[in-house]
């Protein structure tokens, strides 16, 4: 998978589980939680599903490497 | 014989349309099965029925608005003995808050009845259309096509409104201002040192799959019904000037919509669920509150209210009570603080727990009591698996 092949994926994660955000909204480097009011929850499904497409599970302790859309690319990149 | 009567979902509900019978006359019906969809101000909630019985006759057609307390269907019981306690129950309440709201509610003035079909209803709801306005320009029945029209013209409400968000501010506006204007709130805070539950937490989640994690809001809720076992007061309802203790924990969990609004759907006997459990659950009425799929029970059984806006970074919440609720928890945000422990200094995770009570029913002491077991309760989460 490529690098933009993985951001398309969460893109489309973050999409389903907060449908009322537009595309345009996801900023590549800012807070996803903070910038588009997801909560832990919702946060949590986003990696949930993620975990579901790829296989890949983001530790607890790893979420400050994922909380972004720049960061959390990279992160499955790198493990996939 | 038993009436099957439009309940009141919530003491700031009026009215609401009755949208699609899931049974029909000849039915049978058990307690707790889901038996109509009513469109409310809050979106559409599945009704339930109280007992088991056989569906008789339905009363309403699709589509009426129905004030609280008319009778929707005549359901046949099973056990004629059980019609008392458990029709007395839903009609006294239904009684009690019709008549506060009648005294103290401003009157709703965009509730009457719309003609509309009911595909056209659907089409407005999943374009946002305003449809007391529209219903004001056009006459007769609106069909899809006026909905579709309208959408398109600027009739549309704002980009970030739907047909509920009005509805839904109006029907906060009238709770709120009852609470205020009856409800002599007492506040309290206390704050928690989170390390030694976050720790935890970390260790417990670490072994699990993630669909199995247990996120730290789920073991709030839980510390807190296990404090509220133990200080059963504020668990209840003030009512005909009188303070009810509930054995039932059904705490509404305050859920922000992300298109704006607010609503506290019951987690429906906490006091049953473990914690795995506890997080399932609020998991699950995360999902449904999003997608507008809720039970009456769930918006009729709140004993009291757990508000957690630490997600949106703010250290403390003093709320507003929902009436006839008699108190409101409210966290904060876990920060990172200094903390002092004899006479040593180190960083911890804290957090601000606040409680708002309702003066009428419990003093400042039980508020502080309640505080106090919560703490105990995080300082040592294993006890609440």
């Amino acid at each position: 998978m490529t690098k933009d092949e993985i951001k398309h994926m969460i893109i489309k994660q973050i999409l389903d589980i907060a449908p009322d955000i537009a595309e345009d909204e996801i900023k590549p480097n800012e807070n996803i939680q903070r910038s588009l009011e997801i909560d832990s929850f919702d946060f949590l499904k986003i990696l949930t599903a993620m975990n579901q497409k790829t296989g890949i599970e983001v530790p607890e302790a790893d979420y400050a490497q994922v909380d972004t859309l720049e960061k959390m690319t990279g992160y499955f990149f790198e493990r996939l | 014989m038993s009436q099957f009567l439009m309940p009141s979902l919530g003491a700031d509900m009026e009215s609401a349309v009755l949208m699609e019978w899931h049974v029909k006359e000849g039915d049978t019906v058990k307690k707790g099965q889901v038996i109509a969809e009513v469109e409310t101000s809050k979106g559409v909630i599945e009704i339930e029925v109280f007992e088991d019985g056989v569906v008789e006759k339905l009363l309403v057609e699709p589509e009426t608005e129905c004030k609280v307390g008319t009778p929707l269907a005549m359901i046949a019981l099973d056990d004629e003995s059980s019609i008392q306690p458990q029709t007395a129950i839903p009609q006294e309440e239904t009684k009690e808050e019709k008549a506060v709201i009648v005294q103290k509610a401003p009157e709703p003035t965009a509730q009457q009845r719309i003609n509309i079909s009911p595909a056209a209803r659907k089409k407005a709801q999943e374009l946002g259309v305003d449809l007391t306005l529209l219903s004001s320009k056009i006459e007769g029945t609106i069909q899809l096509g006026d909905v579709e029209e309208a959408a398109k013209s600027e009739l549309k409400t704002t980009s970030d409104a739907t047909l509920n968000n009005e509805g839904m501010r109006k029907a906060i506006a009238a709770a709120m201002s009852l609470s205020n204007a009856t409800i002599p709130h007492y506040y309290l805070s206390t704050t928690i040192n989170m390390t030694p539950s976050l720790k935890w937490l970390e260790a417990l989640n670490a072994k699990r799959s993630i669909e199995k994690r247990i996120l730290p809001a789920a073991l709030l809720i839980r510390a807190s019904v296990k404090a509220l076992q133990e200080v059963p007061e504020l668990n209840g309802f003030y009512k005909d000037d009188s303070h009810q203790i509930s054995e039932e924990i059904s705490p509404g969990i305050a859920i922000a919509l992300r298109r704006g609004g607010l609503i506290t759907p019951a987690l429906l006997n906490a006091q049953e669920l473990n914690l795995d459990e506890t997080m399932q659950r609020l998991g699950d009425l995360i999902t449904r509150t999003r997608a507008g799929k809720l039970r009456g029970s769930e918006m009729t059984r709140q004993s009291i209210t757990i508000t957690n806006l630490g997600d949106l970074g703010v250290e403390s919440v003093f709320g507003v009570i929902y009436p006839p609720q008699v108190a409101l928890i409210g966290f904060g945000r876990i920060t990172d603080a200094p903390w002092a422990e004899g006479d040593a200094l180190s960083v911890r995770k804290i957090l601000q727990a606040t409680l708002a009570g309702d003066h009428r029913a419990t003093d400042g002491r039980t508020g502080a009591l309640f505080l106090d077991k919560l703490n105990q309760f995080l300082q040592k989460p294993e006890e609440l698996l």
